[in-house]
């Protein structure tokens, strides 16, 4: 059975039992039902038109639960809203359910686990899986992520039309897409892969220069996966990978999907790191890359939006293009104007002073920022990497 | 079956036999003990004694109540004096025996020179719940 198909079609069913006059909680909750039901049974008995089969499984599950409701309310009032099941429309509301889960009133994780179920497909217990957590937590935060937006007032689809069809929260649904890619693997769950298979049904659903830019970058960063770690799990620097091993039909169908973006003139943040994303696919070898249009592209990206973490990886680009010490420079600039950005409070800022350092021939100073950027790091990885950096230099220096 | 918590110190513990920082140990010795750990906790996993291993950062604070409406109190970073854990991980297995048996080995993990630290780990059972069984005598 394919899990892909099957979790496409969660979100066009979703939306047929929301036309129906279902409310979003009740319908997703039955659509959720319909895909374990799916994954239990298809593979030795394949439906012949699977939706059909998953919008007249989940129906019967919602009008199951709205009966035993209803019974359990002393059956007072009967199901005035039941519909004749009809034939499923072809019309189709996905669009408006990204903008539902990415509701601004949920939370980051609450955000992110909604979509992953009621747009992606996922069952509850893939989704814990994937971010490590007990499946009845899971569980919880999407059914609390449900009454948030339920009582918005977006339960039927036609109001959740007139609400959340509006271009300004794109933003927020590229946000939420933008932060289960940076998820990225962990248990069976490819959530790298399943971010790029929301974003196309996303770029298929609504034209928008910004969701093409994210399309791009993602395909851009996943061309490169295979060589971002070596066997024992350890990073690979960008400089030091096999770019023989880059995946060239993702990069060339993401830097297709960047140029036509970039055509329109609408340029965006995404769009702007899909640009560095393409440049650094572009070449050959880490020599040949274009660092002087590198930088000028992160000068576009802190005229879009002012970081400290876009001027830090400025700093890298200058480092490259204009030397180490202008990279220091850049450094010190930023320093000056966001304190806290050399006491740790920035993440990485140790990192990046030790590269340049190194570059810049001072090795003591160098290895005693990797130390302290080992200590600083978010995650095992990264430290493991670190600490190996301060340790070929103290090695260098010593012998 | 018995869970243990295995911890391990960033500071507190006893000074381990082969006690060298790590960013002087050489490249190859950092990427053997990695490889160490991971081999462990993946062997671990097949004998169906793994249950979860993590790893803390080092910095952090203290944290209390402070009063109805008051927000809470932090004390932090951390002074050079406390025992700081630097990460766990928990097991799932048939004696006290083989718990000291799997802390002995991991302990064992190469450091500088391609030695076993003999870091001192510290082993600490889980009180579970009362098994089904078991009725309190001692109530009667």
């Amino acid at each position: 059975m394919d899990d892909a198909l099957l979790r496409s079609l969660a979100p066009s069913v979703l939306t047929v039992l929301v036309r129906r006059g279902s409310d979003f909680a009740a319908a997703e909750d039955a659509v959720q039902d319909a895909l374990v039901e799916a994954l239990r049974t298809w593979p030795a008995d394949p439906p012949r038109d699977p939706k059909g089969w998953l919008v007249t499984v989940a129906w019967r599950r919602f009008l199951d639960a709205a009966c035993a409701d209803a019974a359990r309310r002393r059956r007072e009032d009967r199901l005035d809203a039941e519909p004749a099941p009809g034939p499923v429309p072809g019309v189709d509301d996905t669009l408006q359910l990204y903008f539902l889960c990415a509701h601004p009133s949920l939370t980051p994780s609450s955000a992110v686990a909604l979509t992953l179920r009621a747009v992606g497909g996922l069952t509850t217990r893939q989704i814990a899986q994937a971010y490590l957590v007990p499946e009845a937590t899971m569980a919880q935060r999407i059914s609390r992520a449900k009454r948030t937006v339920s009582g918005h007032g977006v339960s039927p689809a036609r109001r959740a039309r007139g609400r959340f069809d509006r271009p300004g929260d794109v933003a927020t649904v590229l946000r939420v897409l933008y932060l289960v890619f940076n998820e990225g693997y962990s248990g069976d769950m490819d959530l790298a892969a399943e971010a790029i298979r929301l974003t196309r049904q996303l770029a298929a659903a609504i034209d928008h220069p910004e969701v093409a830019g994210l399309l791009s970058l993602m395909l851009l960063h996943h061309a490169r996966r295979a060589t971002r770690t070596a066997s024992d799990g350890s990073l690979v620097p960008l400089a030091e990978q096999d770019r023989g091993r880059w995946d060239t039909a993702l990069i060339a169908e993401g830097v297709g999907i960047l140029q036509a973006a970039l055509a329109r003139d609408r340029l965006g943040e995404f769009q702007a790191q899909a640009a560095i994303a393409a440049l650094h696919a572009d070449a050959p070898t880490a020599e040949e890359t274009d660092w002087v249009q590198i930088v000028e592209w992160y000068d576009e990206l802190t005229r879009l939006t002012d970081s400290p973490v876009v001027r830090l990886n400025r700093a890298v680009a200058v480092g490259e293009a204009d030397g180490p010490r202008a990279g220091l420079a850049a450094l010190a600039a930023l320093d000056a104007s966001s304190p806290g950005a050399s006491s740790g409070a920035l993440p990485r800022r140790a990192a990046v002073a030790a590269y340049l350092h190194e570059r810049d021939g001072d090795l003591a100073t160098a290895a005693r920022l990797y130390a302290e950027a080992a200590r600083e790091a978010p995650n095992l990885a990264e430290r493991d990497h670190l600490t190996r950096q301060a340790a070929r230099l103290n090695a260098r220096r010593g012998g | 079956m018995a869970k243990y918590l295995l911890l391990k110190h960033y500071r507190g513990a006893p000074a381990s036999v082969n006690d060298v920082p790590m960013d002087q140990w050489s490249p190859e010795e950092i990427s053997a003990h990695v490889q160490y750990m991971n081999d462990f906790a993946a062997r671990l996993e097949k004998t169906g004694e793994f249950v979860d291993g993590q790893a803390l950062a080092p910095e952090g604070a203290w944290v209390r109540y402070d009063g109805e409406g008051r927000p809470p109190v932090t004390d932090g970073p951390f002074a050079e004096t406390k025992d700081l854990i630097a990460g766990w991980m928990v097991i799932d297995v048939d004696s006290y025996e083989r718990a000291v048996e799997l802390a002995g080995e991991l302990s064992a993990a190469p450091g500088a020179g391609g030695k076993a630290i003999h870091e001192w780990l510290e082993l600490r059972p889980f009180l579970g719940a009362p098994p089904t069984t078991a009725d309190c005598a001692f109530h009667g």
